[in-house]
């Protein structure tokens, strides 16, 4: 049973995940639609593993069961298989490819996979993965602090996205402004038109 | 939707709000007047959204030195008539505890407020103690809200309590209610207190021991009355399934996860949801229990319910069976989640759980340890203490460490944490260590940690002649848990101008010789003193001073003022001190094997091209 649209978010502290949740969240409430979301905040923000759980619907945990995300964005590939737990069957991906390597990585105290290889295991268990370099798309857009919008443009193509295109846009022009809000509105059309091409 | 909207008197607005903000929206709907915190997650928000609102809300605010000293100051404003509220991570509890204990004696006027952010799963603490004792420590009312709605609600609720049993309140989060967003509707504003007045009677507020012996009994007293008011509150409260076989009784975020997982799995569980759970609803639970052969108790951390559960039924000779800390799947240990409730209850069940783990190569991902910021001048010292120690080969130098951004100093390469206890105690530690051993020591403190416990300590190292070098790393404000004022720097608590507090004049003060204030960014000076120090007799302090990289950061983008770094490919040779020594997030060893720099992290401070004997450094063009 569905009881409600389960989103979780996963990336790096500084990534902008929060902002990219809260607006999802003040769309939901928009729509009129019940929304609850679990943060992270405090000591695993400074580079730490970040990640938002989300469920828009008639619940009360913010947490989302082992395999009922029917939605998990990643703003990072190995952050996107680490939350592998969470996905079943019907659970869509849309990942950015473009790596935050670790430093206990360079002092050789932990590794970095091929990312080819983690986004083919991702793909055995999900017929819907959307993946693209989003940072590039972001500089693009002229910020690469604007990511996190980026893969919310993507986010918005996906059929099963619940919530519609003109609502994320409002609730993004009321939570940025000016030069920040131009920056993300290219970077949220760049992200659609991407994951449009790769047939999201 | 900016969070200053959180103050309009708009009832039946919505708003998606964290559950720290809605702590701040019940108390403007509640009339509180005065509220005072030290900041700690997962409590910060609720500071730093009445940081932001306070003052055009009406609400006098204040980040105190230490909790002891904020909940002090909250209480005062209660005695005098005014509604308030002390807020404050679990173990900030344990500092504000010896106050706390006598505010349950002396009772309160204005409705007061003790919020407790207690932290399963120790995300960003130290310990994971389970503040719902302090209620029955000290025999005040308990409140445990689910949801941010739900403590908009409760801290409204809390005011009429605490004002009709003459009594602190406290008020129970988790890191998972206190950082949970959800949907708030406003309620109207109550805006009748304004200015208090202290009206004296000492044998209620001086409870020397003629007065406590009373005090105390009165308090006995009062029990009743509010174990009467735990009976009938709403937030105590049944959920019936449709084929109720079994019961189970729950709190604070395990009854989210409870009621969801009964609903959808369509489990035969009726819910008791306990909101307000000191004193436990006696015959609430009696009622409830009797029903059932087996009743479950689901809660986090200890089985404080539970244990009480145990005697009702003992008392009233119920024969129900009343599983709850299994040992098993459920444990004092770390926070519940839905899976876990699932696991817990399809177990005592016996339902077959037929969730599957997705089928995936088992391929180890990189540890993500939280890391001192790109940028971070604390990285900076660190570098130049390990440089100074390396060249005397003073490899036992023991490093008493604090609370903060510092503390990630305990990572490699730095290795700069070697034991940690609590908020000042590494100057503590430092007295101890340099009476217990001939090891050199060198202790680290940040700038607001200072304030808050480091003084007293410092005083007792100057007094008893010990020896060892304090660096107060002075990043010019409370970094770590999102960059509150502290008495260093020139802002309060409703962001206006204040008196700024001078660490060095502090130290100076209590008669300390050796007092120096560095840039961290200057590597040759800080080494250089740091080695003076080492050679000083007795109490040295070095403060290093420089400002937090991500306020830094945050000032320099809107300015437009970004430069990067790179590394110059021709000059490199590889040999690695930028990574090994200096360990900048920024700087990484790309598939080739040459050390690169990562433009979306490094923020320009520029210190690793300091650190490059070959200047291979240098400004990306």
């Amino acid at each position: 049973m569905r009881d409600a649209f389960n989103i979780v978010i996963s990336g790096v502290g500084g990534q902008g995940i929060l902002k990219l949740s809260k607006i999802i969240g003040e769309s939901a409430l928009f729509e009129g639609k019940n929304v609850v979301m679990s943060e992270v905040h405090g000591m695993a923000q400074r580079g730490g593993v970040v990640i938002s759980e989300m469920r828009i619907g008639d619940v009360n945990s913010p947490l989302v069961e082992e395999g009922d995300a029917d939605l998990i964005i990643a703003l990072e590939p190995s952050e996107a298989f680490r939350v592998i737990g969470k996905t079943g069957g019907k659970t869509w991906f849309v990942i950015n490819t473009e790596k935050v390597v670790p430093f206990t990585v360079s002092l050789g105290i932990s590794s970095y996979p091929d990312v080819d290889k983690l986004i083919e295991n991702i793909k055995r268990v999900s017929k819907n993965v959307v993946v693209f370099n989003g940072v590039e798309l972001s500089k693009k857009a002229g910020s690469l602090i604007s990511l996190n919008m980026v893969m919310l443009g993507a986010v918005s193509t996906l059929p099963i996205f619940p919530l519609k295109e003109d609502t994320l846009v409002k609730v993004m022009e009321e939570s940025f402004k000016g030069d920040a809000l131009k920056v993300n509105k290219l970077a949220f059309n760049f992200g659609k038109e991407e994951a449009k091409q790769r047939g999201g | 939707m900016g969070i200053e909207e959180i103050i309009l008197d708009k009832p039946g607005k919505k708003m998606f709000l964290l559950g720290n903000e809605a702590v701040v929206r019940g108390f403007i709907e509640g009339g509180g007047r005065i509220a005072a915190t030290y900041p700690g997650t997962p409590s910060s928000e609720i500071g730093n959204t009445l940081f932001k609102v306070a003052r055009e809300a009406g609400i006098y605010f204040e980040f105190s030195t230490n909790e002891k000293v904020a909940l002090e100051v909250a209480h005062a404003a209660s005695v005098s008539g005014l509604r308030s509220i002390v807020f404050m991570k679990h173990v900030g509890l344990n500092v504000a505890a010896d106050s706390f204990m006598s505010t349950a004696y002396t009772g309160v006027r204005g409705g007061f407020i003790v919020l407790s952010a207690d932290d399963p799963s120790m995300y960003s603490s130290q310990n994971e103690q389970d503040n719902r004792t302090y209620a029955r420590f000290s025999k005040i009312p308990l409140l445990e809200p689910r949801n941010p709605d739900e403590i908009r609600r409760m801290v409204k609720y809390a005011f009429e309590i605490s004002e009709k049993h003459k009594i602190p309140v406290m008020i129970r989060t988790t890191t998972r209610i206190s950082h949970m967003r959800g949907i708030v509707e406003f309620g109207p504003i109550d805006k009748k207190r304004d200015k208090g007045y202290f009206e004296k009677n000492p044998g209620q507020f001086v409870p020397v021991p003629q007065n406590a012996r009373r005090l105390h009994k009165e308090l006995i007293e009062k029990q009743k009355g509010i174990r009467e008011e735990s009976e009938k509150s709403p937030f105590n409260f049944v959920l019936k399934s449709e084929n109720g076989k079994f019961g189970a009784i729950t709190s604070s975020a395990a009854s989210n996860y409870l009621i969801d997982v009964v609903r959808k799995y369509n489990l035969p569980i009726d819910i008791l949801s306990i909101g307000f759970s000191h004193p436990l609803p006696e015959n609430l639970i009696k009622d409830f229990i009797k029903n059932y052969d087996v009743v479950f108790v689901v809660e986090e951390l200890e089985p404080l319910m539970e244990n009480d559960i145990i005697l009702i039924k003992e008392k009233y000779g119920i024969k129900t069976k009343i599983i709850g800390k299994d040992g098993d799947i459920f444990t004092p240990l770390y926070e519940y989640n839905p899976d876990r409730v699932r696991k817990f209850l399809f177990k005592h069940l016996n339902i077959e759980d037929d969730k599957k783990s997705p089928q995936v190569e088992d391929i180890p991902l990189p540890s993500r340890p939280p890391v001192l910021c790109p940028g971070c001048p604390h990285r900076a010292t660190y570098f130049s203490v390990n440089k100074v120690l390396r060249k005397y080969h003073k490899k036992d130098t023991i490093f008493p460490s604090d609370i903060g951004c510092y503390t990630l100093g305990i990572q490699p390469p730095f290795n700069t944490a070697d034991m940690i206890l609590s908020m000042g105690a590494s100057v503590g530690l430092a007295n101890g260590f340099s009476k217990a051993t001939d090891q050199p020591v060198v202790a680290f403190i940040g700038d607001s940690t200072f304030f808050h416990a480091g003084i007293p300590a410092l005083i007792n190292a100057q007094h008893n002649k010990n020896h060892f070098v304090l660096f107060v790393l002075d990043n010019q404000t409370t970094a770590m848990t999102g960059h509150q004022p502290h008495p260093g720097i020139p802002v309060d608590g409703l962001g206006r101008k204040a008196p700024k507090v001078s660490i060095e004049e502090i130290a100076k003060g209590i008669g300390i010789d050796f007092v120096k204030v560095v840039d961290p960014y200057n590597l040759k000076e800080t080494q250089k003193v740091f080695d003076e120090a080492l050679k000083h007799e007795g109490v040295s302090v070095i403060v290093a001073r420089r400002e937090c990289s991500l306020l830094r950061d945050a000032r320099m983008r809107k300015e437009g003022k970004w430069i990067t770094y790179e590394i110059n490919q021709d000059k490199c040779t590889q040999c690695r001190i930028c990574v090994d020594q200096f360990a900048c997030p920024a700087i990484f060893i790309d598939e080739d094997g040459k050390v690169k720099i990562d433009e979306v992290l490094c923020d320009g401070c520029g210190v690793c091209a300091d650190v490059c004997p070959f200047n291979a450094i240098e400004v990306r063009k």
